[in-house]
Formats: C-alpha cells, sequence, structure tokens
C-alpha cells in the first residue's frame, strides 16, 4: 500500500511518500503500527484531530477500512484559496 | 467547466475575457482573483504553496460539478496555482457564468468556500527573517460550509 504524507506530516516523518505492507484493516489501526514503528510517526500522528486522510484521493474518516484501497494519504486540513 | 491546477502564472484580465467569450448567451459572468498578501508589509517573502497532485483536480472538478448542480450556470473555471508564490502574485482565480447574477455570485462563493477547506493545497509562509510556518485552517472557513 502506498502511503502519503503532504505538508508538515510530511516534514515531521521526513519522506513524502513510502510502501508499506499492513493487515491494518482500517485506517486507525494502520496510524498505531506507524506510530509504534518510529517516534517521527508518534510526532507526526500525536494529534488525529489535527489531521485528514484520503483514501484512493476521497478524503475519509480514521475509521474507514483499508480493505481494496491501494493509496493512503495523511496531511493537515487544507489551506487552499 | 475548466479545472486547471499550474505552477506557471495566469492573467486574470484575459483568462476573464475567454471565459466570457466561451459562455455566451450568459447575463452575468462573476470572477475572483485571489492574491498573495503580505498583511505587515515587508513581512512575508514568499508564499509556498504545496498540493495533492492527482486528487486536487478530483476535488476540484467534484466542487465545480456540485456548483454547476446547484445552481443555473452556464460555464465554471477554477485555476489555482502551486509552488513558490511572491507577495501581489495572483494565486488562484474562479469565474462563473449564468443567465441571472444571484446564480453566478453564490455559485463563485460556494466555489470559494469549498475549495479552501477541500481542496488539497497547503500554504507555508516564508518569513523575511527566514522563519516558515505552515499557514493552520481556520475555524471560520470550516464554518462557511455549513451554510451550503
Amino acid at each position: 500500500m502506498d502511503i502519503l504524507y503532504f505538508a508538515w506530516v510530511r516534514e515531521r516523518i521526513g519522506l513524502p511518500r513510502e510502501q508499506v505492507e499492513t493487515s491494518a484493516a482500517t485506517v486507525a489501526e494502520l496510524v498505531e503500527e506507524l506510530r509504534a514503528c518510529d517516534e517521527r510517526y508518534a510526532a507526526a500522528f500525536a494529534d488525529l484531530s489535527a489531521l485528514r486522510v484520503a483514501l484512493d484521493q476521497e478524503l475519509s474518516e480514521f475509521d474507514a477500512p483499508l480493505a481494496g484501497v491501494r493509496e493512503v494519504a495523511f496531511f493537515p486540513p487544507m489551506t487552499g484559496g | 467547466m475548466r479545472i486547471s491546477v499550474q505552477e506557471t502564472p495566469f492573467a486574470p484580465g484575459a483568462e476573464g475575457d475567454a471565459f466570457a467569450a466561451g459562455a455566451a448567451g450568459a447575463g452575468a459572468v462573476v470572477t475572483f482573483t485571489g492574491v498573495v498578501r503580505d498583511a505587515d508589509q515587508g513581512r512575508l517573502q514568499a508564499m509556498e504553496i504545496e498540493h495533492y497532485p492527482g486528487m486536487t483536480e478530483k476535488a476540484l472538478t467534484a466542487i465545480a460539478e456540485e456548483a454547476c448542480t446547484r445552481w443555473s450556470l452556464a460555464d465554471a473555471l477554477v485555476i489555482h496555482r502551486y509552488g513558490r508564490l511572491a507577495p501581489g502574485e495572483r494565486i488562484m482565480m474562479v469565474a462563473t457564468a449564468a443567465r441571472h447574477r444571484r446564480d453566478a455570485f453564490e455559485a463563485a462563493e460556494y466555489l470559494m468556500d469549498y475549495l479552501k477547506s477541500r481542496a488539497p493545497f497547503w500554504k507555508k509562509e516564508i518569513l523575511t527573517g527566514g522563519d516558515a510556518d505552515w499557514v493552520a485552517a481556520k475555524d471560520a472557513d470550516e464554518d462557511a460550509l455549513k451554510r451550503w
């Protein structure tokens, strides 16, 4: 599964994208796996209310299932315009 | 309907003229241009705009299609830049064309409200002293969506 990071999430983790093998059933479980593997992820995912998630480029929720998803993106609330 | 996510500058006058010419029969054309603001003159060196290629175009298209469903529009245009922009540079533009002005005004405001909070762009302010910080999303921008 491809995982993408944007804005300060990308800066805290230190990379824009990576491929991970995961058996996580939901986004929240994936976040827990990432948090456990390195403190950079723990810092980036410290406050989920400050984050948004997109599954295959559609805005989604942290309790959403990951079955069939190819691309997960984490980023702060958008600030376009 | 045209969506453009681009690094290059655009000319709002020429874009507006071309848009209006293509919306023959419309009685109202509304255009809005957003400019990189340096509120305390001299404080801001540049604005860096990051986006999510692929999702950005999809999100903007979905927002514009929804506007075309809600209002009777002849046409809609969204241009949004990314990359490093200097204060005073144009960052984005929306245009709407309709038979009547209310549709054009309301659809333009809807496009603006939604692209501020639902299109995957992030802004980073680079200050003249070298400090840099991500612009935080405002509650007011999220609240603005509730009126639609």
